[in-house]
């Protein structure tokens, strides 16, 4: 069974896709996309532990720090960059969005949503820095070192002249909340967004 | 007799395969015949879909794992990573390793007699590259009857091998692991081997390679060689970790002998070395690693370069290694990319250098182990053991 967003992402990702997954974890989704629909691609990752795990399963897995940027992969070699709950740990999301559609022109992102009801009682009421299943590290521990909320990376996206062409929120790890389309910016805990170049091909 | 560890592969024997299809050589020169020495751990399972082989690299051979009596002091190079239940778990694997053409541990080379004269075959040896080796190494399997290997592995030089395997042997190499190796070497890496060849070559007893015939070698030229190789196996860092400024005695003696623990580790190392290796096979080997470069034939566009290969990939490099520094790995890797194959590349946090590839280090154990399991898993192998 996989984690709610990744299923999601499973069903967006088109059928023998060349993709890259930034942040690919233990490989999971690599693996159930190449047995379920024959894609191909790698991953990039810096956890050891998650770098031997995608080896075990026999998912390419390059070992690279997000925060050095794209610089080994050529313009539009892949058809689509998934990257899953990385965004918020990087020294430059902004950056990494241009690199994603330099290198594709599709990209499928997600990210914990700072403005979830619950972080905002968090902070708002108690006056604590929130803690929750999609953040779950204190502030001093915490690798989400740029927290943004879904109505920011729209912005961003504006701003950058980026088309979101898909949007979905999750609740926990509940399949049936995805479709919540209610205040996403208030009741969605992680936003997951299909993002392209504005010159679609 | 003492008792060998439970995870060595215990007591082996060197044998010897004679070859008299004779070998046309990259250089343009033929061998007429040539024997290949070999070692073999494990057993080979009947669809003998199990092989793996292990390609050495500049001063190795065919002893990678093992004992060749009880009594011998240190098991082969590579036993840290062959035996059962380790990387390359010999319960399931049948391995093969042998001493390449031009060796000096049994297989064809400068030491060994030229049928043409009778003489040493010395500095008319003909020179050999890594592809030489890789076609003497198919016609070893094919003496085997391993139709395809489960997997090439190598390190450094071993690991350039394995990479000329995937392209000229692209449908007999299910696997691919190199390790610590380049594409191709550097000028400061070509420079470094000019030295070696000139210390040796410039020894009074090298007499033109023809050493031998004068009841001699060229010891210090291959010692100073050792030595200047020696510094470019370890990082400034462990070198630092095991001698720092130390010294034999309490006081500075002002005089040229050795003083300080890391002048005398490498005398050592290259005394040792200078008795035990073949001066000949030295040069020949080195001028290997300098031509290696696939590219070249490929407008220099290493990702062309692989488009033969078909099997995935396993590239490792490690953290401190100078002489073949993760950059290097990277660009293998970011080619096998660029042209689609499929390819992990790991990159070992590890002061030990170069010499790394040759030591166990947990994570470079459990990533290792992690993709031969996967290999055994593919091809459906069982314990043979």
């Amino acid at each position: 069974m996989m984690r709610a967003d990744l299923e999601l992402i499973h069903r967006w990702v088109p059928e023998g896709a060349h993709i890259l997954d930034l942040a690919c974890g233990d490989g999971t989704l690599l693996e159930a996309l190449a047995r379920d629909k024959g894609v191909t691609g790698y991953g990039l990752e810096i956890d050891p532990a998650g770098i031997t795990a995608c080896i075990a399963k026999g998912v390419n897995v390059i070992e690279q720090n997000l925060d050095e940027g794209l610089v080994h992969f050529e313009d539009d070699t892949y058809d689509l960059v998934v990257m899953t709950q990385a965004l918020q740990a990087l020294r430059r999301p902004d950056r990494m969005l241009d690199e994603m559609l330099r290198v594709a022109n599709e990209c499928i992102i997600t990210f914990p949503n700072f403005a979830y009801w619950r972080h905002r009682v968090h902070l708002g009421i108690r006056g604590y820095m929130p803690v929750s299943k999609s953040l779950p590290h204190a502030w001093y521990d915490t690798p989400n070192i740029h927290l943004s909320t879904f109505n920011d990376f729209e912005h961003l996206c504006r701003e950058k002249g980026v088309h979101i062409t898909d949007r979905a929120v999750g609740i926990g790890d509940h399949e049936g909340h995805w479709a919540t389309r209610l205040r996403p910016n208030l009741f969605g805990e992680i936003a997951i967004f299909r993002v392209a170049r504005q010159e679609r091909r | 007799m003492p008792e060998l560890p439970d995870d060595s592969v215990g007591l082996v024997t060197p044998q010897t395969a004679h070859f008299d299809d004779p070998l046309a050589l990259a250089c343009g020169r033929t061998l007429p015949a040539y024997d290949l020495v070999y070692e073999t751990y494990g057993t080979l399972n009947a669809e003998r879909s199990n092989a793996v082989l292990i390609c050495h690299a500049l001063s190795g051979h065919h002893h990678a794992a093992g004992y060749h009596d009880a009594d011998e002091r240190k098991p082969g190079w590579w036993d840290a990573h062959i035996g059962p239940g380790k990387s390359i778990d010999t319960n399931r694997f049948f391995v093969v390793s042998l001493n390449n053409l031009g060796g000096c541990h049994g297989s064809t080379g400068p030491i060994s007699t030229n049928p043409a004269t009778g003489r040493q075959w010395g500095p008319d040896f003909p020179m050999v590259t890594v592809s030489d080796w890789v076609h003497s190494q198919a016609r070893l399997a094919d003496r085997l009857g391993i139709e395809r290997f489960a997997a090439a592995i190598g390190g450094s030089l071993g690991g350039m091998q394995v990479l000329q395997w995937t392209r000229l042997y692209p449908e007999r190499v299910a696997n691919a692991v190199i390790i610590a190796a380049t594409p191709k070497l550097s000028a400061q890496n070509i420079a470094f081997n000019e030295v070696a060849r000139q210390a040796i070559r410039s020894d009074p007893d090298f007499h033109d390679g023809w050493y031998a015939e004068h009841g001699t070698a060229p010891r210090r030229g291959l010692k100073l060689a050792r030595m200047v190789g020696h510094i470019t196996y370890l990082s400034e860092d462990a070198m630092g970790s095991k001698f720092g400024r130390d010294l034999r005695s309490t006081d500075l003696n002002f005089g040229y002998d050795v003083e300080f623990q890391v002048e005398s580790y490498l005398r050592y190392q290259g005394d040792t070395f200078s008795t035990a290796f073949d001066a000949n096979t030295y040069l020949l080997m080195t001028k290997a690693l300098d031509y290696f470069d696939p590219a070249a034939e490929h407008g220099g566009v290493l990702a062309e370069a692989v488009a033969p290969c078909q099997c995935p990939f396993l590239v490792v490099s490690f953290t401190s290694d100078w002489r073949f520094p993760p950059s290097r790995s990277r660009e293998l890797a970011n080619a096998l990319i660029r042209a689609g194959k499929r390819v992990s590349y790991v990159n070992i946090d590890s002061p030990h250098g170069h010499d790394a590839f040759l030591l166990p280090e947990p994570r470079y154990q459990a990533v290792f182990a992690a993709f031969m399991s996967r290999v055994a898993r593919e091809l459906g192998l069982e314990e043979t053991a």
